[in-house]
């Protein structure tokens, strides 16, 4: 690690704080239906909408209601992306003339969108046509993210009303979401990273002529065995195009994570400067920051919101440092070959091994799941924590919305805990928290995990796991590790190294994805509306103070905790065999 | 007052841990033991254990039958500690219900055709009297059921019930009508209609109570329960998940055996927050065996844990916070009249005055004045108290002493003729901004002066009430009397507020509104008047001295009818949950060491690196996982003290509080571990 890379971190962090409040207020005023800005031209806009799709947005809905509009929503979406996908080859804008997706493989990419994991077992600039991306995987880059800040939503409005059932209206909450916050912020964050290179077009891929010929050999098709080699002379390249900046804006934004290409923010239309890397960081980070202000706002105390943002950076901190060491240290087995310095396998030079292990922190703690380099090649340790900052639940920052209702739900478990501590039957703002809160706490939070260890188990014992690793040995058993995590975890990230392609993968990795996503996500309204049902219970000298620094400590050690008594014997088999084994000299 | 208050048994009474063994062998029946399902899952485990030790000893297995046989043993031993430890906090409870039972011998009523003394009466036994039949008690008579006394009065012995030896009064009207069943009549007779019928009386819930026989889980021990199910269904997860990773990693490694069935049990049941589970039944069962020995009966342990979340508390200040009755501390004679002429008017006025104030005007005016006469004067008649004239006093020789409140004596003085001097109106008024009662005293038709009547306050009052402050409870006094009063009493006594001139449908709006905003009120009471607000509050404190209708809106009873009890009641019901959240916090930190001694020893033979984790340098694989199973169930036992007796309350800010218990608890439950199964070690390991 270099002045530069600590440099960064520290500037991106200042430029967080400095932007998530006025984003939070913003966000605040229109949740809360004020006036904003934006209003003169979108509260007409919204009134037509509302009017074309017969929604009284006045009418308040329990959280039955406000569940049925969400997942019908989705089901909705999941069908039209699907189709999409299926249809490819007959629709507009496919200049490469891309054929169809297989109907695993669209099941699979309709599944990873709709759920904002945007888990990619295609590659973007070769199976997706330009209607695909912009009609299909951008849509529900903008829907699935707000849908998420939804239900966030109605989980605050369940710790803030009292004693009623009404949490607000899905559809109110979803236009707001895209019509006032991502719309506009994606516009603005699309012309910056314009500036720095990212291109938008709809042109047909370019194919321009190589400085420097090159052959290499390989395999003729159908020979058996290595021998039969052919030599292929390589004299151009071909170079893919697309409306990029429009979806990298977005993919960010609402921590989808999906890249327009394969190689994700690795690549130089996607990603070409150290500012439009730093630009990405900040994106990311944007909305999950400004949520935890929207809290603290929206329930009358900014500190409850703060105590969240400090937890959370807290993590952030603590994984960021240990990755960056970890990777600046490099690799000591190539160290006895007389390579010295970082491990920058897998890494664009332009954004070294600092800039990597930032975005790296960012995206996996957030939901994110965008890459500008490759987790696979990261060193065990190195590799270890993007995996543990899934597998801690997403809620180091998290997805939007979904990463700030994972986090009240550690509350919840740590404020119970807590609360007995101090002899209290336990509260959290006011909210007394009971049996039925306890349940529906323990779903959210554990879901996922238990998502992770039942798959990641089922694909090491049968052959149709196994035979799809590229590697094996504890690097094999991470990378299936962490494709079940990201998965379950609505990440997206991949380790690589996996034949994720494979009917066996697609289907346990939809399965996966769905269960992560929606099992919490009906936890939580189910949650808010219990809440929401609630008296509320005014704070004395014997209630726990949880915007104190000991209970955000309390918090981070709740889930710490957590994930690592749910998967250490699995880590201990995969990432820190590893290291063992490499510092051990194999 | 001698008291034979229930002694606190010592926890390793050996006659008690003798019926508690043999009762936590029964317990082990899974038909019992299903209802902890954390518990439950560890004798499944058992059973799973036995048989590998069965299949090592026959040689099916390859694992050492020593192995999988101390394995065995030391889940079962799991089991039967916590089973032991539920068995010995109801032993405790199930000796005081025995000797509550044996008051309940079989009594003979007099059942009354009439209810009056004198009417005639048939001998029944006292299992067939019903409700609102009434009975006859004579001197030496128990009492053959619940019921409130209905004419008469007489002394009864209550000991049965309070432990309390001196006999107290009971009699019809007010609030000293109840009589509890079992109870015996010392002198008089009385008629007394029966409230409750057989196996419903007071006797009988407060055996039932104690024995645990009707003890329904709390809300929030469910809640605590439904995450530790949780976290168990997660560990269960855990070890099924890593059966397949070390079958995928004995082939990649091509070297080592997949984890076996016994360690994966093993780690299981380790992992798994057995500590608590074992111990969270006997946690609440001996929460209310502790309020007992206080001589407080929980009529349910919702009651008490909803003691340790209140808010407000609402006194009466009569009986309390003050003594009874008010005393005279001063004479303020006014212009025209001396002290000694003041205070020897008051004494005539107060001769015939039976009262409580009466008479320590009396003590007051011989101590001050040396006035020793203090048999009535032959010739004197005696005016009592009446509702019209709101005075009382004395005639004699043509001459009229009167004392009353201010404005009975000004208008009777009048009517005399006299006049009331400006003096005297300011040093009424003054004495009340006091917070003290004046009492006017006359002779014929001069106003003389004032007697200033106190009330005293109970020693020691004001530090209970900055206990309850600093525990976050605010206190309020309510009291019939006038604000200005009521305020004075309040800033001695440090309440936090006070609610004067309080009629009780005052105190039932005081509590609902409090409960509107989301307050937790308890209140303590004992009059008839009492119950409609004692049923409103959520901790209702009833004095056993009190009557039957309050005593059935309560859902705590106070058998030394001490109203400060709360305090008791309070920390007990802090205690429970805080011994609650400590134990597991304590459960879960020792996973961390648990993972360190197990995994490395699971995994050795695949992975020889990961003898890196080993931290603790445990002699063997087997014997490492061995320490870990033992330690977890030795655990149990070295806690049942602590869960028997409670975690202690100290009233400290919440915040200093959760760091203290995280302090204790959670680092001390990462660090004991380590220490303990590496002592264990030290001893498995030369036989393993």
């Amino acid at each position: 690690m270099n002045a530069y890379s600590w440099m960064q971190i520290l500037f991106l962090f200042i430029a967080l704080f400095v932007l998530i409040k006025p984003v939070g207020y913003f966000m605040t005023k229109v949740y809360q239906g004020q006036w904003t800005i934006f209003s003169p031209i979108l509260r007409p806009c919204e009134t037509v909408l509302y009017r074309l799709a017969g929604v009284d947005d006045t009418d308040e809905m329990d959280w039955k209601r406000y569940a049925t509009a969400m997942l019908l929503f989705n089901a909705v979406g999941f069908m039209a992306l699907f189709a999409i996908l299926l249809t490819q080859s007959y629709l507009p804008l496919n200049p490469q003339q891309m054929s169809s997706f297989s109907w695993s493989l669209a099941f699979n990419t309709a599944v990873s969108f709709v759920t904002n994991t945007n888990w990619q077992a295609y590659s973007g600039e070769q199976a997706a046509s330009y209607f695909t991306q912009m009609a299909g995987l951008a849509v529900q880059n903008f829907v699935s993210t707000a849908s998420g800040m939804a239900v966030i939503l109605t989980l605050i409005r369940g710790f803030v009303r009292r004693q009623t059932a009404a949490l607000g209206n899905f559809w109110v909450d979803l236009t707001r979401s895209l019509l006032y916050i991502l719309l506009p912020l994606s516009f603005v964050a699309a012309l910056c990273l314009v500036s720095q290179g990212v291109i938008q077009n709809f042109a047909p891929y370019k194919t321009t002529p190589l400085v420097q010929a090159t052959t290499f050999e390989m395999p003729k098709s159908g020979a058996v065995g290595l021998q039969q080699l052919k030599s292929v002379a390589v004299k151009d390249v071909s170079i893919p195009m697309g409306p990029v900046a429009s979806q990298e804006a977005i993919k960010e934004l609402g921590t989808n994570g999906g890249g327009f290409f394969n190689a994700n923010s690795a690549h130089p239309y996607e990603n070409p400067t150290p500012l439009s890397n730093f630009l990405e960081c900040l994106l990311i980070l944007l909305i999950p920051g400004g949520l935890t202000v929207v809290f603290g706002r929206m329930v009358g105390n900014s500190r409850q919101g703060w105590a969240l943002l400090t937890t959370m950076m807290i993590l952030m901190v603590i994984a960021i440092g240990v990755m960056s060491w970890a990777e600046s240290g490099g690799n000591p087995l190539l160290r006895g070959l007389g390579v010295s310095g970082a491990n920058l396998e897998g890494k664009e030079v332009r954004f070294g091994s600092g800039g990597s292990a930032l975005f790296s922190a960012l995206t996996t703690g957030t939901s994110c799941g965008a890459v500008n380099s490759m987790h696979d090649s990261f060193t065990p340790i190195g590799g270890m924590v993007p995996l543990v900052l899934i597998l801690l639940g997403e809620v180091i920052f998290g997805g939007v919305g979904s990463g700030l209702y994972t986090m009240l739900a550690f509350v919840v478990i740590a404020v119970f805990i807590a609360g007995l501590m101090i002899g209290r039957t336990p509260e959290y703002l006011g909210k007394k928290i009971e049996v039925r809160e306890m349940w529906l706490s323990l779903v959210i939070v554990l879901t996922a995990g238990m998502v992770v260890l039942i798959f990641s188990g089922l694909a090491l014992i049968l052959p149709a796991g196994v035979s799809a690793m590229a590697n094996s040995g504890p690097h094999g058993l991470t990378e299936v590790l962490y494709a079940y995590a990201s998965a379950a975890n609505n990440n997206g990230s991949a380790f690589a190294g996996l034949n994720a392609g494979t009917l066996f993968y697609t289907m346990t990795t939809s399965l996966a994805m769905l269960i992560g996503r929606f099992v919490p996500a009906v936890a939580v309204l189910a949650l808010a509306g219990s809440l929401a049902s609630k008296k509320y219970v005014p704070p004395s000298l014997g209630t726990l103070p949880t915007d104190q620094l000991s209970f955000v400590l309390w918090l981070t050690l709740v889930i710490i905790i957590v994930g690592a008594l749910t998967f250490f014997p699995a880590l201990a088999m995969g990432p820190i065999i590893e290291h063992l084994l490499m510092t051990g000299g194999n | 007052m001698s008291k034979h208050r229930t002694q606190p048994t010592s926890v390793f009474d050996p006659q008690l841990l003798k019926s508690a063994s043999i009762e936590a062998l029964r317990k082990l029946d899974p038909r019992i033991l299903y209802r902890n399902p954390v518990m439950f899952a560890v004798e499944i485990c058992c059973f799973i254990t036995l048989v590998s030790f069965i299949l090592s000893l026959t040689g099916f297995s390859h694992e050492p039958a020593r192995f999988t046989g101390m394995v065995s043993l030391w889940l079962w031993l799991t089991v039967i500690f916590s089973t032991f430890a539920e068995a010995l906090a109801e032993g405790r409870g199930k000796a005081r219900a025995a000797s509550l039972r044996k008051t309940r011998t079989e009594v003979m009523a007099k059942r009354l055709i009439t209810p009056a003394l004198d009417s005639k009466y048939e001998l029944i036994s006292a299992n067939l009297l019903r409700k609102d039949d009434c009975i006859l008690v004579e001197a030496g008579d128990l009492l053959a059921g619940d019921g409130e006394v209905v004419c008469g009065a007489a002394l009864v012995n209550e000991s049965a019930v309070t432990g309390e030896s001196a006999p107290v009064v009971r009699e019809s009207g007010g609030d000293r009508s109840a009589v509890t069943g079992g109870t015996q009549v010392i002198a008089n007779a009385i008629v007394v209609r029966i409230t409750a019928n057989p196996g419903e009386t007071f006797i009988d819930r407060m055996i039932s109570l104690i024995e645990g026989a009707k003890r329904r889980k709390t809300p929030n021990e469910i809640a605590l329960e439904v995450l530790l199910f949780a976290l168990t269904l997660v560990f269960l997860l855990v070890v099924v998940n890593m059966s397949p990773l070390s079958l995928y990693s004995v082939k990649a490694a091509g070297q080592g055996v997949p984890v076996s069935l016994t360690i994966l049990v093993a780690l299981f049941v380790c992992l798994a927050p057995t500590t608590i589970a074992a111990l969270l039944p006997a946690i609440g069962i001996a929460g209310m065996d502790r309020l007992f020995q206080k001589n407080v009966i929980a009529m349910s342990g919702r009651a008490i844990e909803a003691a340790g979340d209140v808010n407000i508390l609402l006194l009466d200040k009569t009986g309390t916070i003050t003594l009874g009755n008010r005393e005279a501390v001063a004479f303020v004679p006014v212009a025209g009249s001396s002290e000694q002429q003041l205070a020897e008017a008051a004494l005539m006025a107060s001769l015939g005055d039976e009262t409580p104030e009466g008479r320590s005007v009396v003590t007051l005016a011989k101590q001050k004045c040396g006035i020793s006469h203090r048999e009535l004067p032959a010739g004197a008649t005696i005016v009592p108290f009446s509702a019209e004239t709101r005075l009382s006093g004395l005639d004699i020789d043509g001459v009229v002493y009167r004392k009353g409140a201010a404005d009975s004596v000004f208008s009777f003085v009048k009517k005399q003729g006299g006049t009331v001097p400006k003096e005297l109106e300011e040093q009424v008024s003054s004495i009340a901004h006091a917070g003290a009662t004046p009492l006017v005293v006359s002779r014929d038709s001069a106003a003389l002066g004032v007697i200033n009547l106190k009330d005293i306050l109970k020693s020691g009052i004001q530090e209970r009430f900055r206990q309850l402050r600093s525990m976050g409870i605010r206190t309020v006094m309510v009291t019939g009397d006038n604000p200005m009063t009521a305020a004075a009493i309040a800033a001695e006594a440090e309440v936090d507020d006070f609610l004067a001139q309080a009629k009780p449908e005052d105190k039932l709006r005081l509590i609902r509104e409090s409960q509107e905003q989301g307050l937790m009120v308890a209140m303590t009471g004992d009059g008839t008047n009492d119950a409609p607000a004692l049923a409103q509050a959520d901790v209702a404190v009833a004095m056993n001295t009190g009557t039957q209708p309050a005593r059935e809106a309560a859902n705590i009873i106070d058998l030394d009818s001490n109203p400060t009890k709360l305090l008791d009641i309070v920390e007990i019901g802090k205690q429970i949950l805080m011994t609650r959240g400590n134990l597991t916090t304590f459960s879960i930190s020792n996973d961390v060491a648990k993972y360190f001694a197990i995994i490395p020893a699971a995994l050795l033979s695949i992975y020889p690196q990961l003898s890196a984790l080993n931290v603790m340098r445990l002699a063997s694989p087997h014997s490492a996982i061995l320490s870990a199973v033992i330690f977890n169930a030795v655990i149990i036992p070295l806690l049942i003290p602590l869960a028997l007796r409670g975690t202690k309350y100290r009233p400290m800010p919440a915040e200093k509080l959760l760091v203290y218990n995280l302090l204790i608890y959670g680092v001390g439950g990462m660090i004991v571990p380590f220490v303990g199964i590496k002592v264990i070690d030290l001893v498995v390991g030369q036989f393993m």
